[in-house]
């Protein structure tokens, strides 16, 4: 293989470093229970796990069916060049969110359960089907990938022929299940902080996700063509970010207006580390965002990047925020991840990281120079 | 906040006692195997905190009968599906049993709550819980992922997880479902040696409930678990107001409701969807491949 050709670089053995790391932790945990390795208790069953891993993670993956949408669904030619490093980057995300699930899960053997036992009541029961159809959707997108790769044309015609109705099944059970870890916590309104609280939560994650998709793929396309040493598509990375604006715009539309229907602005202005939580999250992640995307930089992208990293952090503070700051109080608990979890968690997405790399590496994800100048 | 009755509620629940109250206070078994014979309605627990002399008979009872190590429990664990709280009380007041001897504290059993509508049943994805037509809410645990949403979910933090095992399992009281079946009391209810637990149908316990209160002024006006969640088939009486008992404040709608509104318009909004989107992709494929304007279309 063409990646053990030459050393990997010091970068890449911290990420084997860390991956490693987590796998040998998830041994731990698979022989002497979770109890072993993370700060979770009884009045606290959800750690950074589940809020990072897979409530950050799947918003994270939400590049991938905006892209897809944008090109397949509004037939938007311009954003071809991006679809691919996109719908990469939302396949391997799910991918790394069921990983996640598998050590976070008590009986992970039993993860399909959900398909032959069913409770249609159960926001979870609907994520649980969405993840698993979106993840084959994704995993038949990224197909046409390998089946280029290996030269499988006469197959490669076929499956793009189902492309359309995919992508559309694809964008609905995205928005779906984008919104529903948003719904996950309208079943605790005793539990959750009232600045997070709201009958909104499901359009909050949504509409996050939607901004942070353009955002993550901005971000992915600065930092792989800072790894693999590629042009960046300039024009198309500041359409991105434009996006990202307006979407981010109606966001904070939104939360002012929830947070003042609801009256729930004096929690936000009290001293307490909710409310500085919350200030950071709103602050960091959509405020300063949208005046570097609003206010004109110079000709390169860095000023678009900065905003771009931004958002990205700021939606992962809000999940943390959601699932973790805004639970503690309500649920008498005290939680501080324990270094283990935090080393799986890295080591998760140093995997996301590495196959990436591998899969930019080795499969036809970035376009052609002909194709690349439009 | 544990739900006040009105005078007026009083009345009625009262009223509506009749003679199941009876038969209810002079012999609580038969009135329960009534509730088996018919199973109208679901079964429930009553406990009156005025009358729990601390003496954890129940606690020992439960464990005892799921072969559990004995020994005070603290809180609810995989091996205490059901233990003794105690309360010291800021300003005492006489025990009804014990009088100044128990002035200071007041103690009371604490289980699941066997929600009517319970959230850890509509949490749970593969419907490994579930709240039986008999009143139990029980856990088959062939079924569970262990996801953790129903500990999320209940608002009484009731269930627990086997955080050191490999295979780990959720656990919590099953109201001895078993025992029920084979019309015999729950472990804990046939212990208690004071009558503080009552085992019967739950509106029956609802009016037995209203009965004590409203025929002594030292209970406090309210029944914890008649509204709570939407109700539970675990009932408290008591004559120290619950917030200083330190009962969890839990709002009186259902809470799958909260969750089932959103649910419940999936259908509409994936069809919609799934149009719109079909539409709106078949237009914007026609505008790109239109001729332009003046063209044969």
């Amino acid at each position: 293989m063409r990646m053990w050709r030459r050393r990997p670089s010091p970068g890449r053995l911290v990420l084997w470093v860390l991956f490693l790391g987590a796998l040998a932790i998830s041994a731990r945990r698979f022989a002497f229970g979770l109890g072993s390795v993370t700060h979770l208790s009884d009045r606290f069953p959800w750690g950074l796990w589940v809020a990072v891993d897979v409530l950050g993670g799947v918003a994270l993956a939400a590049g991938g069916f905006t892209m897809a949408a944008a090109v397949y669904v509004l037939h938007n030619e311009r954003y071809r060049p991006l679809v691919r490093p996109a719908v990469v980057t939302g396949f391997l995300g799910y991918v790394l969110v069921i990983a996640a699930l598998l050590v976070d899960l008590g009986r992970p053997y039993r993860i399909w359960h959900p398909v032959i036992m069913w409770n249609p009541h159960s926001v979870m029961f609907e994520v649980a089907w969405c993840v698993l159809l979106y993840t084959l959707v994704l995993a038949l997108e990224f197909g046409q990938m390998v089946l280029e790769r290996l030269g499988r044309l006469t197959m490669l015609r076929l499956t793009r022929l189902a492309m359309p109705p995919l992508v559309v099944a694809g964008v609905i059970l995205s928005m779906l299940h984008q919104s529903s870890l948003g719904t996950l916590f309208l079943i605790v309104p005793g539990k959750l902080h009232p600045l997070w609280y709201t009958p909104l939560l499901p359009v909050f994650f949504f509409v996050s996700a939607l901004a942070v998709g353009p955002a993550m793929v901005l971000v992915e396309s600065f930092l792989s063509s800072r790894a693999l040493k590629r042009e960046l598509e300039l024009p198309l990375l500041r359409d991105l970010a434009r996006i990202s604006f307006v979407i981010l715009s109606i966001y904070l539309g939104l939360k002012v207006t929830d947070l003042t229907a609801r009256g729930a602005w004096t929690h936000a202005l009290t001293p307490s580390v909710e409310g500085r939580l919350f200030a950071a999250e709103l602050l960091l992640g959509v405020v300063i965002p949208l005046v570097l995307l609003a206010t004109n930089g110079g000709p390169g992208a860095s000023r678009h990047v900065l905003a771009a990293t931004l958002v990205v952090l700021g939606v992962l503070l809000n999940r943390l925020n959601v699932a973790i700051t805004g639970m503690l109080a309500g649920s008498h608990a005290t939680y501080v991840p324990a270094w283990t979890e935090v080393v799986v968690t890295l080591g998760i997405t140093s995997a996301g990281i590495l196959a990436y790399l591998w899969v930019a590496e080795h499969l036809p994800v970035f376009p052609q120079r002909k194709h690349a100048t439009l | 906040m544990a739900v006040r009755l009105n005078r007026r509620q009083f009345l009625q629940l009262a009223a509506a006692a009749g003679a199941g109250v009876t038969v209810l206070s002079a012999a609580p078994p038969v009135a329960a195997r009534a509730g088996w014979a018919t199973g109208t309605a679901a079964a429930a627990i009553l406990i009156d905190i005025a009358r729990c002399i601390g003496c954890r008979s129940c606690e020992a009872a439960c464990k005892a009968y799921h072969n559990f190590p004995q020994g005070e429990a603290r809180d609810l664990s995989p091996t205490a599906w059901t233990y003794v709280r105690t309360i010291a009380l800021q300003s005492p007041r006489p025990h009804l049993n014990l009088g100044d001897g128990g002035a200071g504290r007041r103690t009371f059993k604490v289980q699941c709550m066997h929600c009517l509508t319970p959230a850890c049943a509509s949490a749970c994805p593969v419907a490994a819980l579930q709240k039986t037509p008999q009143g139990p809410v029980v856990y088959d645990a062939s079924r569970c992922i262990g996801c953790r949403y129903c500990m999320v979910a209940c608002p009484f933090q009731v269930p627990r997880f086997e955080w050191r095992s490999p295979l780990p399992r959720i656990t919590k009281c099953n109201m001895c479902a078993e025992r029920q079946q084979r019309r015999e009391l729950p472990a804990c209810v046939e212990a208690c040696p004071v009558g503080a637990l009552q085992f019967g149908l739950r509106p029956a316990l609802l009016a037995e409930a209203a009965r004590r209160i409203s025929a002594d002024p030292r209970y406090v006006p309210a029944i914890f678990g008649a509204e709570e969640a939407g109700g539970t088939s675990v009932l408290y009486i008591s004559d120290v107001p619950f917030e200083e008992l330190g009962f969890p404040v839990v709002v009186c709608e259902p809470l799958p409701a909260y969750t089932w509104r959103v649910l419940g318009k999936l259908p509409g909004i994936v069809l919609t969807l799934g149009a719109l989107l079909t539409a709106v992709e078949a237009l914007a494929r026609r505008r790109n491949t239109l001729p332009p304007p003046g063209g044969a279309a």
